[in-house]
């Protein structure tokens, strides 16, 4: 017994003690039937090869250690972005309970969302009762300005009609006449949550604007899309928009539902984009996207109201940053203040300081489609090469953008990218195209401790490290942020490599 | 200023009408039946339960799919555990739920991957069968390990027609006899993840135990063999219990299902005794057990000294006296490492007060050693318990404590702002609510990244962790120092 109450070992420690060890050494020996060692090892060398390489990329019908989630979580993350919205997902209850968690363990804050809790009887009957009873029950229950509808693949497999549900709902009293319920078809088995992300906001925009004339003002509006650093980024990007003098709307503001005080109050909703301005938004001058393939419906859709509509692609560093001002600059006529001038500066001040420890470093990256580019053009920018880039939920168009972006640099050459793969062929990409580090969300751990390949996490989920999306990635501030991240990476590495006394610590040097 | 039970009484009885006053009339009717305050020598906490969560009224709890992939078949080590369907399922529950296993993931264990059929339009337009089994061709040719398959069904499944128990069965054929079990764990079955375990449970009955007789030849019973079921082994909660029972002499011969094996699964109906934590989740395979292979099976609880010692000498007395005595061997051994949390954590917590929102075992079963530490109970409740559960919580909880049903956001919130406990005990969902209140909270799922709680050792990390959440210095700065001023 090695447990003792003055310092309290817990799983770190106390499975390494003799007796545990032991344990498990008769667990296996005795129950578990488990194969030879040799035969574990001889797979596990197996699984390295460019033989093992060519069969995993060969998979046809097997999806392994995905990295995208599914529709309705991104029409969450959309709903509480707008003043006192209550996400509503019409469907099997569990799946909320999961956008919650998945959330919550993400930005370590509440994530309130209901569901119509549809049952067996409900895949049979259809999930009417469960939207009027669940309308007014959430109305009832948590006072909202408004309750934004998406669905679960359930619903959408029996085909529930959300516009006459809805409809019914309201004409039974579920929900005032005049109250805001709109909804988006959010089924899981297209695209991935950033798909969802550009239905809601697409849903909820068309509820506030059909059947309304467009009075044309300067105001411009900004969606963010899809973004574990919607907190930081947001702010970031109010702050630049503010400098500049400009007039705007920010679409789907979650930046302080998702950063609320620990105060003694629990703010079921906080912040967002007012109902009042989403309404006024159609009579912006243009709408602007800092993530394209987050918002490629909604653009559409604010372009046929007769708006310029711009997007980006998750902008990240110098030059990223340079071509979102100069639009925004262009958009609104305003110029770009000293204040921001010399913010680049510091940048590509700090970006010259410090280039010497990434230039020629091989960078693998994954990540949803926009966040990918916009990585891969700031490493490129910075002299690294993103020898690997792959998106599971990116299709082909954006391939073919991100082969582009590879061909528009010297540091771009012998990289590839890789569209509608997941982690198990990043596996075999670091394994036979070895890279000195990986950028990617929390599950990208896995491959790190099964390549060694180092790990920065910039990305989303990301679980297992807190408070990072409280800082900006975009502007050149966040270039900023991410250029030091990928620094104390490198620096961190270094150290380690470098560290055996007698042996290499003569590289162990104080000054770096 | 403490109040008495019968002023407790009356302000959680006042509490309950408060709370119903938000809902419509209709819903009010049906949550009243969920909410209630317990009264001593009660043999139930009369509340209604196991039935459908209301619409739109936030309910904490999950699915099917949850109860099977995610707690049941999910731990099991050697099989890979295709989550068949869309994306999201697999993934929100992708290695979220620290079911601890030793092995080479990847390559012979598999536990925290996430292996997807990741349907498209075309899959549910079509049907998925065809999918399948090439997605078990592919498992076979990449995981060549693996030591059996299982299908675990999402929504869609059921909906379009698929069958996937001929797809199992021909393939299990075709991979020369291999284990393959189609669970139809379909998330909208049932009202919760509870049918989730109990689908689960009889997959294991119809796919393991019917086709694995005479399998494991070489094996060799003795007296004293036992198994674990009902942990899941969360932050190593199955090996801080295992240590305690082969300490007192016992052979555990599996362990259902954290860090467990398909051969454990297989042999398991060969145990002298079945051993059962969480019985929400796996009492129907211990029942199934004792009917057919006439396996006893006792319920015990490894949560604070109390319990443990009363459950070491539960689970003895179906042995020998070698065993009996092994017990008290156990209990006497762990007795000063006891004695030495208490004393240094009760003081700190004596008289501190507790509101449970969990699932299986744990709105009940931690009560004890929360009153090891000192602390009271003062409210619990079940995300997805039956009314045998809320027959069994009478054995722990106090007169006058509150009990919620599948509780509500808007219920707990309330209940906690009004009855002001110095610690709650729930989920991820719940934890940033209260601690924005200025709540002290622990997760009491996934032990809050910590763990283990079971066993000897695991209560000394209990005891540490109530302790460090309740006593955090950050509690006392959440107002501003001007705001009294």
């Amino acid at each position: 017994m090695t447990q003792n109450s003055s310092s309290v070992l817990d799983h770190f420690n106390l499975f390494r003690e003799p007796e545990y060890l032991e344990m498990f050494e008769n667990k296996k020996k005795n129950f578990e039937n488990s194969h030879p060692k040799e035969r574990v090892e001889e797979i596990r060398e197996w699984t390295k090869t460019w033989e093992y390489r060519e069969k995993n990329f060969g998979r046809e019908a097997l999806t392994v250690n995905p990295a995208k989630a599914c529709q309705p979580l991104g029409a969450v993350f959309v709903a509480v972005g707008f003043e006192g919205t209550m996400p509503f997902v019409h469907g099997s209850q569990g799946c909320v309970a999961y956008y919650r968690s998945h959330l919550s363990r993400h930005f370590k804050e509440p994530s309130s969302c209901v569901s119509s809790s549809m049952t067996e009887d409900a895949a049979v009957f259809g999930g009417l009762n469960n939207m009027i009873d669940g309308l007014s029950n959430t109305y009832s229950m948590y006072k909202p300005k408004m309750i934004a509808v998406s669905t679960t693949c359930m619903a959408e497999v029996i085909g529930d009609d959300l516009n006459g549900f809805i409809t019914n709902a309201r004409n039974k009293g579920s929900v005032p006449e005049d109250f805001p319920v709109p909804y988006a078809h959010t089924p899981a088995f297209v695209g991935s949550h950033i798909t969802g992300y550009d239905n809601a906001l697409k849903g909820i925009l068309s509820n506030f604007w059909e059947g309304k004339t467009r009075v044309a003002k300067d105001k411009i509006n900004l969606i963010g899309g899809f973004d574990g650093y919607t907190v930081g980024n947001t702010r970031e990007v109010k702050r630049m928009l503010d400098l500049m003098g400009v007039d705007y709307t920010i679409l789907a503001d979650n930046s302080e539902v998702f950063d609320t005080p620990a105060d003694g109050e629990f703010r079921m909703y906080d912040g967002g984009t007012t109902l009042e301005d989403t309404a006024a938004a159609l009579n912006a001058k243009a709408t602007i996207s800092m993530q394209q393939y987050c918002t490629e419906k909604t653009l559409s859709y604010a372009a046929t109201h007769g708006q310029e509509v711009v997007s980006f692609n998750h902008p990240v560093g110098v030059a990223g940053t340079d071509k979102f001002l100069m639009e925004i600059s262009r958009i609104t006529g305003k110029a770009i203040p000293a204040l921001l001038t010399k913010e680049r500066g510091r940048l590509v001040d700090a970006i010259a300081d410090s280039s010497a420890h990434i230039h020629g470093k091989k960078f693998a990256i994954y990540g949803d489609p926009d966040l990918c580019l916009g990585l891969a053009a700031f490493l490129m920018e910075l002299g690294a090469e993103p020898v690997h880039v792959l998106s599971t939920n990116g299709g082909n168009d954006w391939l073919g953008k991100m082969e582009a972006l590879l061909a528009s640099s010297p540091f771009g050459a012998g990289c590839h990218a890789y569209a509608g793969k997941d982690l198990w062929h990043m596996r075999s990409l670091l394994f036979t195209e070895p890279v000195d580090f990986l950028i990617g969300n929390t599950y990208g751990k896995y491959l790190e401790r099964d390549t060694g390949t180092p790990l920065i996490r910039i990305g989303f989920p990301v679980f297992d490290r807190h408070h990072h999306h409280r800082y900006p990635v975009w502007g050149y501030q966040g270039g900023m942020n991410v250029l030091v991240t990928v620094l104390d990476k490198i620096f961190d590495e270094m150290d380690k490599n470098t560290n055996i006394p007698a042996k290499s610590d003569y590289s162990f040097d104080i000054i770096r | 200023m403490s109040l008495t039970v019968e002023q407790v009484k009356v302000r959680n009885q006042a509490l309950i009408e408060e709370v119903l006053e938000v809902y419509p009339e209709k819903t009010a009717k049906r949550r009243a039946k969920h909410l209630n305050v317990y009264e001593e020598g009660k043999t139930d906490c009369n509340v209604k339960s196991n039935i459908k969560s209301i619409p739109g009224v936030m309910t904490i709890r999950g699915c099917a799919y949850a109860g099977s992939k995610g707690v049941v078949w999910g731990p099991i080590k050697d099989m890979v555990h295709i989550s068949h369907g869309p994306v999201g399922c697999g993934q929100y529950s992708w290695a979220a739920r620290r079911n601890y296993y030793i092995g080479t993931t990847g390559v012979d264990t598999f536990v925290t991957m996430q292996f997807t059929s990741d349907f498209q339009e075309k899959d549910i337009v079509f049907g998925g069968d065809k999918k399948l089994e090439k997605i078990m061709d592919e498992i076979e040719d990449l995981f060549p390990l693996n030591k059996g398959i299982t299908v675990q069904s999402e929504c869609p499944i059921g909906l379009i027609g698929d069958d996937i128990e001929a797809v199992s069965k021909k393939k299990s054929k075709e991979f020369g006899g291999k284990t393959i079990v189609p669970v139809r764990c379909e998330g909208f079955r049932g009202v919760s993840q509870s049918l989730g375990h109990h689908i689960a449970n009889d997959t294991v009955r119809d796919w393991i135990f019917d086709k694995s007789e005479g399998k494991h030849p070489e094996f060799v019973s003795t007296p004293y063999d036992v198994s674990i079921i009902g942990d899941y082994n969360i932050g190593g909660d199955a090996w801080a219990s295992r240590i305690l029972l082969e300490e007192m002499g016992l052979r555990v011969i599996a362990q259902w299902s954290g860090d467990g094996s398909i051969a454990e699964l297989e042999n398991t109906p060969k145990a002298k005794l079945n051993v059962l934590h969480c019985y929400r989740s796996m009492n129907y395979i211990s029942r199934h057990m004792e009917e057919k292979y006439g396996i006893p099976w006792v319920e015990y609880n490894f949560f604070g000294p109390s319990k443990i010692e009363a459950s070491l000498r539960e689970i003895a007395s179906h042995f020998d006296d070698k065993i009996k005595e092994g017990a008290e061997r156990v209990i006497a051994k762990y007795k000063p490492l006891m004695q030495a949390v208490i004393d240094k954590y009760k003081p700190r917590l004596a008289g501190k007060t507790v509101m449970l929102f969990v699932g299986g075992l744990r709105p009940r079963h931690v009560i004890g050693a929360y009153e090891d530490l000192g602390m009271e109970v003062v409210g619990t409740g079940y995300e997805f318990g039956h009314n045998d559960d809320y027959q069994r919580t009478t054995h722990y909880v106090k007169d006058g404590t509150l009990i919620y049903d599948d509780v509500t956001g808007y219920e707990f919130e309330k209940f906690v702002e009004k009855v002001q406990p110095d610690l709650v005990g729930s989920g991820i969902k719940e934890k940033y609510v209260f601690q924005k209140m200025g709540v002290p909270f622990r997760q009491m799922h996934s032990w809050d990244y910590s763990g283990p709680y079971h066993g000897y050792d695991g209560f000394a990390i209990f005891a540490r962790d109530m302790d460090m959440a309740i006593n955090n210095p950050i509690w006392g700065l959440t107002k501003t120092p001007w705001a009294n001023s």
